[in-house]
């Protein structure tokens, strides 16, 4: 029987100078058809001017129990978020 | 729907569960979504596996019975619609491949298990088209019914399944649009033409309703997935919404719906009618619809026929990789 | 009253000595000019209808997927050439008229694009030989002195470009993969070669538009045909299959002479199933 096609994630930058962004996956026996397959399949509706593919298997992700301490030190920080400063009205649009 | 009769593995009720299992029923009731590689019940993953995996068989086995009329449009542009849409097909299955696959199975265990009948998919898709009318009703009623399904799941509990039914709402919008258009022009014609409007909705009235399933307000299957958001609502309610939708829309076109007992009730807010026969609809799950043995032979034979190319540009990239080893 | 003398309409006695045909240059030139609108239509309209009979049943979802957006390229290029030749021909056709009510012989598509799909070795062999040529022909026709000519090439480029770039890879790949894969390959090769020659044949309509500077003689693409082929099958370890007899070449015809193969008859009979079985409805 005969070995699948490896599986790749493709992200594509949209016309507005975006950053990449994942949009799905797809099969393809190497780097280049991927890109070609992750144009016809992904910009089938003018979606995207750049596209990149990474191996599925290459991708390494923060792992979901570590969720807590990744992304809870953030929470706090609440400076960095605009609405935490109080602006007078007066001031106008800041 | 496009997901019919997908038996849910047992989960367990809330007053029996571990820790971990009511922090996972919590995050769902919270509206958080499931991730790829967070913890999850095996019956949520399993569950969810056959659901996505029969929602894709459905969009690739439901190229077929349009992909019998692209090479007979009547007009440029009509084929160059209906391919448009086929493909888009294809791309939903590919989509929705890609989320089962984040469940840890693979795109070809999938196909085998289609291709062996151990998994199903919707039985809407083995009835015959026989007409360019058909394309028209297809749209229309067919997929009229299955948004009616995918609307809602686009705030499914699982992110990728989720993620998937946003891009498929997203390019389906046109689909039914187009079935439509096709029942307007046919009605707007000639005597014949209306003829074969009607006559094609006389045919997939009763397969749509059937797409919703059979009754399943009494099921524990249905109530559990529920309770994991992977099913949205009840198969009734999905398909007393479709019938409402659509009886204006058919007496819009001057179409007669094919149930004598179908009538608006003031009390309930919506329209009574007719249960299709479930008799069929079970015969034709089973294999012995119209189409089952056309339509699943299709499939396979693209398959096995594609074997060599599939294996040839994979034999290509490993000899491609290893020359650029060895000039490395 | 006598009537005011038309300033509008040039008497035509005053242009052409009576008592000989006027064999105005324009109207030689809108007939090659018809004859080759609908050459070009056709080839895309008859390439695009056997790629679609793919949709539902390519190797995998990805070359099903890329096959339909070569398909449906063709079909669009296909409207505006058939809709260019219509109006030109000043009978009142539509691209939909000329696709759909037009018997076989008045096709004027090669006999390589009527060529049966058979494997999938074959559509992708038969795709690259007549994608090397489609893209010499619009790279010339970018260059017309006909601006309605030149602005459709334009578009048709860019799309033919993607194709050629597609399938010569998908040859390339396959020819050099598996043992199976090289096979299949070459046989497609020996089987769609003889009908490769028509390309470049030269007749007085093909003439008659490199006199006017509209187009340069199909002959005059063959170089860079070869060029391609040629290094394209070197990469893909195919072996050129050399000098062999054309089809479609000598007097008794070829395609875009409108003398077919039996495929034809067949491909039209199933596409204008409709329009035929219920002359004059709209759809």
């Amino acid at each position: 029987m005969s070995s699948e096609w490896p599986l790749w994630e493709v992200f594509i930058r949209g016309q507005h100078g975006l950053n990449h962004r994942h949009v799905g996956s797809l099969h393809a026996p190497d780097a280049e058809m991927a890109i070609r397959n992750a144009r016809d399949v992904y910009t089938r509706r003018n979606e995207g001017v750049s596209i990149w593919v990474v191996p599925s298997s290459a991708i390494t992700a923060s792992s979901p129990s570590e969720k807590g301490p990744l992304f809870d030190p953030a929470n706090d920080k609440v400076y960095r978020h605009p609405t935490f400063f109080d602006i007078p009205a007066e001031i106008g649009h800041m | 729907m496009y997901a019919q009769l997908v038996t849910t593995e047992g989960g367990t009720p809330r007053e029996g569960m571990s820790d971990q299992e009511r922090a996972f029923q919590e995050r769902i009731d919270r509206n958080e979504k499931i991730e790829p590689k967070e913890w999850m019940p095996e019956g949520y993953r399993k569950t969810l596996i056959r659901q996505i995996g029969q929602h894709a068989h459905s969009e690739i086995v439901g190229q077929l019975p349009e992909g019998n009329w692209i090479g007979r449009a009547p007009t440029l542009e009509r084929k160059a619609i209906l391919l448009a849409k086929v493909q888009d097909e294809a791309g939903h299955g590919l989509y929705l491949y890609s989320a089962a696959e984040t469940l840890g199975v693979s795109r070809d265990e999938l196909l085998e298990a289609l291709h062996s009948g151990k998994m199903k998919y919707s039985s809407i898709f083995n009835y015959p088209t026989l007409t360019w009318a058909d394309m028209g009703a297809v749209g229309w009623l067919v997929d009229g019914a299955a948004i009616m399904n995918q609307v809602p799941l686009q705030r499914t509990s699982y992110g990728p399944y989720a993620r998937a039914m946003i891009r498929i709402c997203k390019e389906e919008s046109f689909h039914q649009r187009q079935g439509y258009d096709i029942m307007m022009k046919m009605c707007a014609g000639t005597p014949e033409q209306k003829a074969m409007a009607q006559d094609a909705l006389n045919r997939f009235w009763y397969p749509s309703l059937m797409m919703f399933g059979p009754s399943d307000k009494d099921s524990v299957h249905s109530e559990q997935s529920m309770a994991w958001k992977i099913k949205m609502n009840t198969n009734d309610e999905l398909r007393q919404r479709f019938v409402d939708q659509t009886v204006p829309q058919a007496e819009y076109l001057g179409l007669t719906v094919p149930d004598p007992d179908l009538r608006w009730n003031e009390d309930k807010g919506g329209y009574d009618f007719s249960e299709p026969d479930w008799s069929e609809f079970y015969a034709v799950i089973a294999g012995n619809g119209p189409c089952n043995a056309e339509r699943l032979g299709a499939r396979v034979k693209a398959w096995e026929d594609g074997a060599w190319f599939r294996d040839g540009l994979m034999a290509h990239a490993d000899k491609a990789r290893a020359r650029r080893v060895a000039a490395e | 009253m006598p009537s005011l003398p038309d300033v509008m309409t040039p008497a035509l006695e005053t242009l052409a000595p009576a008592g000989q045909p006027a064999p105005a240059p324009q109207e030689a030139n809108r007939d090659a000019l018809v004859e080759w609108l609908l050459r070009t239509g056709d080839n895309a309209l008859i390439l695009g209808q056997r790629l679609s009979e793919w949709c539902g049943h390519a190797p995998a979802l990805e070359e099903d997927i890329a096959l339909a957006n070569q398909a449906l390229d063709l079909i669009g290029q296909c409207q505006l050439w058939l809709g260019l030749a219509g109006a030109v021909e000043g009978r009142g056709r539509t691209a939909d008229d000329l696709a759909f009510l037009r018997d076989a012989g008045a096709f004027r598509n090669l006999l390589l694009v009527e060529r049966p799909n058979r494997d999938f070795g074959h559509t992708l062999m038969r795709q690259f030989l007549f994608d090397a040529f489609h893209l010499e022909l619009l790279e010339a026709a970018r260059a017309s002195s006909d601006p309605r000519i030149a602005e459709i090439a334009a578009k048709a480029w860019k799309e033919a470009a993607y194709h050629l770039e597609r399938s010569a890879d998908l040859v390339v790949r396959l020819g050099d993969g598996s043992a199976e894969s090289h096979d299949r390959m070459q046989a497609a090769l020996a089987a769609l070669w003889s009908f490769t020659g028509e390309m470049f044949t030269d007749d007085d309509h093909d003439r008659a538009l490199a006199d006017a500077g509209v187009m340069p003689l199909p002959s005059s693409l063959r170089p860079a045909w070869d060029r391609t082929v040629a290094q394209v099958l070197d990469e893909a370890t195919l072996t050129h299959p050399g000098e062999v007899w054309q089809q479609g070449i000598t007097d008794m015809g070829g395609g875009k002479r409108g003398v077919h193969s039996e495929h034809l008859g067949h491909l039209l009979a199933q596409m204008q199933f409709l329009q035929r079985a219920y002359p004059g409805a709209r759809w």
